[in-house]
Formats: structure tokens, C-alpha cells, sequence
């Protein structure tokens, strides 16, 4: 039960779901956009999201695109994860949507909604991250495109009034190898005690992490040094985790001291396996 | 809490219309069981987790506490009182899979939807599908088994 009133809005077009938040906005109201909804109505019950108005994006056509072009993958931001799991467009991006939530959670859970949560470990952004995706984001002044790395540090970064439309992925990261390994506490449902997505770029490996810190990240001062092939494995990941951007999250979901030894494990597995795979 | 605004909506469900006048912010399960009676679909934990809640929506598993009622108009909603002597429902009693029965309704939906979409279904897919559901009386093997055995019986007629 959402504890206090809104009002549901269902744009058919991207200028029509801008305008709406304009709108909304002028008249001092709280808009939000409304993809899967699933965030929304969780945090809306402990009163820590509040808006006077949704947005529903699900229903814009560019929002629900999936389409393989030769040199361009499009996804849209209101595709469900179990959409992308079914059709497998980016494998990597289909193994680390699969592992979010439950599968019928999935079935409402969308892409766009994920890459854009509150609840920071936004899984299915690391496969983006590790594929130096493109994403389009429309506003007051129309589209625009912009590499991952520009807009996403920590979090999305939108200016007020703007939503996640598509993400665009060059093929060639489609069939590179790779590994996705997310560790729960317990069970297979949940959130993670430490994610890790990996692909192998001809001779170098990129990684991106959920769970490691209060936020999803890829570090270039990490694929540094879990590349510096002429030490031995176990040196390498030693100096890769004193790079990581903050202290390793120490919370309910794990302590610290175990996140790092998860996490080594991890490394170690992913590491034989792409090198010598 | 403020009552407004409410609006008028009209939802399909177990193949009937209903019209009624709701708060935009009502979750689909508050709708289901406050205005129109339906009390088969659960709250359980509210908050996406437990699978209680289950409905079909144009044949799909979803949480019917993490949509909004709104967002299903022009959508056919299916609750576990919309089926009728369906092969998982039998299945679930000749396997005795439930004891309290709090979350079988949940489980019947999502099981029933699972047949209906994945005959051929393995044991993985199964699995991922089930994690969808909790059963505190722990008769998760039991309701796995009325899950093989609809699906057994099915690639048999084939």
C-alpha cells in the first residue's frame, strides 16, 4: 500500500512523457518516472520515495525497442529483464539480469528501472559498463547520447526532467568471453553479498563490481593491475583490491573481512578461467 | 492518509469487467480484495518477496503488490478464482503440495503459467521459476513434484 496519493500518467510518446513532467513540476508537484514500478511502490511503503505523480514510461515505443542491427544493439529502458534473458541479445547482460531478484519479480523488473535504482547495486549496469555502452536519455531539449562513462559514476546522473530511453551496445562485446558470479549471503534470490562481471578484450580483462562498495563501479586503476600479467595471479589481485574506489562495504548483508574473501576467491575463478580459457 | 484523488477504472478479471473508483496509488491486490472481493491472491509480505500475491497478467507471473491496479487497464487479469479444475490445481492435491495453504494460490498461478509457457521445461528452469514463491510450511518438494507431474502428463498426450 502506497501511503499517500498520486496520480498515474501514461505518455505515448517521449515528448508527451516530458512535457507531462514539466508540467507537473511548474505546478510545484513531485513527478517521478515510472518504469517497472516495482522500486516505487517498495520504498513508497517505508516512505523513503514520495511523488505526487507517475509517469509511466512503459508504454513509449522507443522505450520498448529490441533491435540487433549489424553494428548497433538497441535496448529499451522498459524491456523486463526476463525479455532479456529470453532473447539473450548480450549474454553477459542476460547471466546478470537473471540473477536479479526472483523470476517473476523479473517479469516486471525493467532494464531502465535497474540501471536507474535507488537501491545501489543496480546489477545489470555492469555488463554496460564492461561493454563502454552508449546511452540516449531524453529531456526538455530532446535526445541525447552519450557514452555510459559520461553519465554514470556511482549512479545515473539525469538532470531533472530527464529518463533513461535506450541503451545502445556495439555487437563486438556481445560475443567476447566472459563471467558473471554473484554471491548471496544465502539462497539464490536476493541481494548480493559481491557481484562481479568480467570480459575478456583480446588480451585484457575489464571488470565491474556490485555488492563491493555502496555503489556499482568499473575502475580503471583495478583492470591496471589485475592485468599486469607478468606477476602471478594472487599479486595481482592483491594490488587490484587496494584500488578500489572506498572501504568494502561492512553491513548486514556481510562483513567486510568476508566480502574481501569472497571477493578473492572470485577473482582467482575468473581470472584461470579467462586467461587460460 | 488524504483519500484523493480517486479515479474510475475499469479492469478485466477472470474474463469479466469490472468498473470501479480507486485510488490511483491502490496497488492491483489492495483492488482485488477490497473492491472486488477476490481473496484468493494473498498479502503476504507487501513488498515483492514472497509471491502470495500472485496473478496472471495477459498470462504473465506478477506480484500483484508491486503494480498499481491503474496500470492494468486494457490487460486481462487472471486470479486464482479464474481457474477452473486446471491441471496444476489437481496436481497440487493428488502431491499434497501444501499444508496451511497460504501461499498455494500464489503458487498455483505461477506453476499454472509455467506449464501453460514452458511444457518442456527442465529441472533448472523449474527451480528458477519456484524461486519465485515461498512456502514457510516447506513443501517446496512436494509442489515441485505437481509441477513435473502436469508437465509429465502433457509430453505424454504430445
Amino acid at each position: 500500500m502506497i501511503p499517500f496519493d498520486l496520480t498515474y500518467h501514461r505518455p505515448s510518446s517521449i515528448s508527451e512523457a516530458v512535457q507531462l513532467f514539466e508540467q507537473i513540476q511548474k505546478q510545484g508537484k513531485t513527478p517521478l518516472y515510472y518504469n517497472g514500478g516495482t522500486e516505487i511502490i517498495t520504498l513508497s511503503r517505508l516512505n523513503l520515495v514520495f511523488a505526487d505523480a507517475v509517469i509511466d514510461i512503459k508504454h513509449i515505443p522507443e522505450c520498448r525497442v529490441l533491435d540487433r542491427k549489424q553494428n548497433e544493439l538497441t535496448l529499451g529502458a522498459a524491456l523486463s529483464l526476463t525479455t532479456i534473458e529470453e532473447a539473450n541479445p548480450f549474454p553477459l547482460l542476460a547471466k546478470a539480469a537473471s540473477e536479479v531478484a526472483d523470476h517473476t519479480a523479473r517479469n516486471q523488473i525493467t532494464l531502465g528501472g535497474n540501471v536507474c535504482g535507488q537501491i545501489f547495486y543496480r546489477e545489470t549496469v555492469l555488463p554496460l559498463l564492461l561493454a563502454d555502452c552508449d546511452v540516449v536519455i531524453a529531456g526538455k531539449s530532446g535526445l541525447r547520447q552519450h557514452s555510459i562513462h559520461e553519465v554514470f559514476d556511482q549512479h545515473i546522473r539525469l538532470e531533472p526532467g530527464e529518463f533513461l530511453v535506450q541503451i545502445k551496445v556495439d555487437p563486438i562485446y556481445t560475443t567476447m568471453p566472459h563471467i558473471h558470479i554473484k554471491r548471496r549471503k544465502q539462497g539464490n534470490v536476493g541481494y548480493p553479498l559481491v557481484t562481479v562481471s568480467m570480459i575478456k578484450k583480446e588480451r585484457d580483462l575489464r571488470v565491474a563490481f556490485s555488492g563491493v562498495c555502496p555503489f556499482p563501479f568499473r575502475s580503471q586503476a583495478v583492470e591496471e593491475q589485475l592485468n599486469a600479467r607478468h606477476l602471478p595471479i594472487e599479486t595481482r589481485i592483491v594490488r587490484a583490491l587496494q584500488q578500489l574506489p572506498e572501504p568494502i562495504l561492512d553491513d548486514v548483508e556481510g562483513s567486510a573481512e568476508y566480502r574481501l574473501f569472497v571477493l578473492k576467491n572470485i577473482l582467482t575463478d575468473m581470472l584461470i578461467a579467462l586467461e587460460e580459457g | 492518509m488524504i483519500r484523493a484523488p480517486k479515479c474510475e477504472m475499469t479492469l478485466m478479471v477472470n474474463g469479466e469487467k469490472h468498473s470501479i473508483v480507486a485510488r490511483q496509488a491502490d496497488t492491483l491486490l489492495f483492488v482485488l480484495r477490497n473492491y472486488l472481493g477476490l481473496t484468493g491472491s494473498k498479502p503476504g509480505c507487501l513488498n515483492g518477496d514472497c509471491g502470495a500475491c500472485t496473478v496472471l497478467i495477459d498470462g504473465t507471473p506478477i506480484k500483484s503488490c508491486m503494480i498499481l491496479a491503474i496500470e492494468t487497464i486494457g490487460k486481462s487479469i487472471t486470479t486464482i478464482e479464474g481457474l477452473h479444475d486446471a491441471p496444476i490445481q489437481r496436481a497440487f492435491v493428488e502431491q499434497f503440495a501444501f499444508q496451511c495453504g497460504y501461499c498455494t494460490p500464489g503458487f498455483i498461478m505461477n506453476a499454472h503459467a509455467l506449464t501453460e509457457h514452458r511444457p518442456d521445461a527442465d529441472d533448472e528452469t523449474i527451480r528458477k521459476w519456484l524461486e519465485s514463491n515461498i512456502c514457510r510450511c516447506t513443501s517446496y518438494r512436494e509442489i515441485e513434484q505437481a509441477v513435473k507431474s502436469v508437465l509429465a502428463e502433457g509430453q505424454k498426450q504430445e
